[in-house]
């Protein structure tokens, strides 16, 4: 199974996959965490991670650093279970059918999901910790795809094209999660800081 | 005049474009349209007010130092290093 380091000697001399654990896995474990609400799994993924690249150490280049190049392996990793959790959520596909802000006939807001100001001033500074706290509830309340698209564009600000290949979707379906995602996370925040 | 208001007055369509705005370009006549409506819609300019707070919000959350950031256990980091040991010398 394990390939053989021999012809890639020269290009692994600055790996020392001894010290990953003591250099990174916190690092990495955090990475994962913020994309993927679930310690179970993000530690999964640090451990398939570096278990992924000690396979492929003859890959590395040099020009890299090891931290960089760690990083991408787990990105691709994250991407995966992105695209699991995709191919096992149908509400991607009946997304533009359910729309409960608006109203059907002319497309006004919906009396009750009307946007209304905040009663607490968010960008105080002793006010954030707060506001900071209920966004992060928010956040792990949006439905598996919109989740992983939202984190792709606002955390890894990955391009539209970008996104749509890895997950599979068309740029018409990125959109309209897109606008969805925010209308829900913005009235999950109405409902708990007023 | 009733699909001119039709068009300017549907909030669906104004926010969609709000968040557009924020990661793409949009087009000249939709710049038009948007700001039309929202010059008439108070509900819409304070759905765009916090939406670019929650985009800023949520850049900082990334990028910030979140105080206790969370660490691995070390029982988990001493099994995952013996892993890295065992396969090392398997190879």
């Amino acid at each position: 199974m394990h390939s053989r380091k021999s012809s890639g000697f020269t290009s692994t001399h600055l790996i020392d996959p001894h010290k990953w654990v003591a250099r990174y896995a916190d690092y990495l474990y955090n990475y994962a965490l913020k994309r993927i609400k679930n310690e179970e799994l993000a530690k999964d993924l640090v451990q398939e991670t570096l278990l992924a690249a000690l396979e492929r150490m003859d890959k590395f280049e040099a020009r890299s650093s090891e931290m960089t190049w760690l990083t991408a392996i787990l990105k691709n990793k994250i991407s995966d279970v992105y695209r699991k959790k995709l191919a096992a959520s149908p509400d991607v596909i009946n997304i533009s059918e359910l729309d409960p802000f608006f109203s059907q006939q002319d497309g006004h807001w919906i009396v009750k999901h009307r946007p209304v100001e905040f009663e607490m001033e968010p960008e105080e500074p002793e006010r954030q910790p707060e506001f900071m706290e209920i966004l992060q509830k928010c956040m792990t309340k949006l439905p598996n795809l919109w989740f992983a698209v939202f984190t792709m564009k606002h955390m890894d600000e990955k391009t539209t094209g970008t996104i749509c290949h890895e997950l599979s979707i068309t740029p018409a379906n990125f959109w309209v999660i897109m606008h969805r995602a925010k209308l829900n996370l913005r009235a999950c925040l109405q409902k708990n800081m007023n | 005049m009733d699909s001119l208001k039709k068009i300017y007055c549907n909030c669906r369509r104004a926010t969609f474009l709000i968040e557009k705005k924020q990661i793409d370009s949009i087009r000249f006549n939709e710049h038009l349209e948007l700001s039309f409506h929202l010059v008439c819609c108070p509900a819409c300019r304070t759905y765009q007010k916090q939406s670019h707070l929650i985009n800023r919000s949520l850049r900082e959350l990334i990028t910030g130092n979140i105080p206790n950031e969370p660490v691995l256990d070390e029982q988990f980091k001493e099994e995952l290093q013996q892993k890295i040991i065992k396969q090392l010398d398997s190879e």
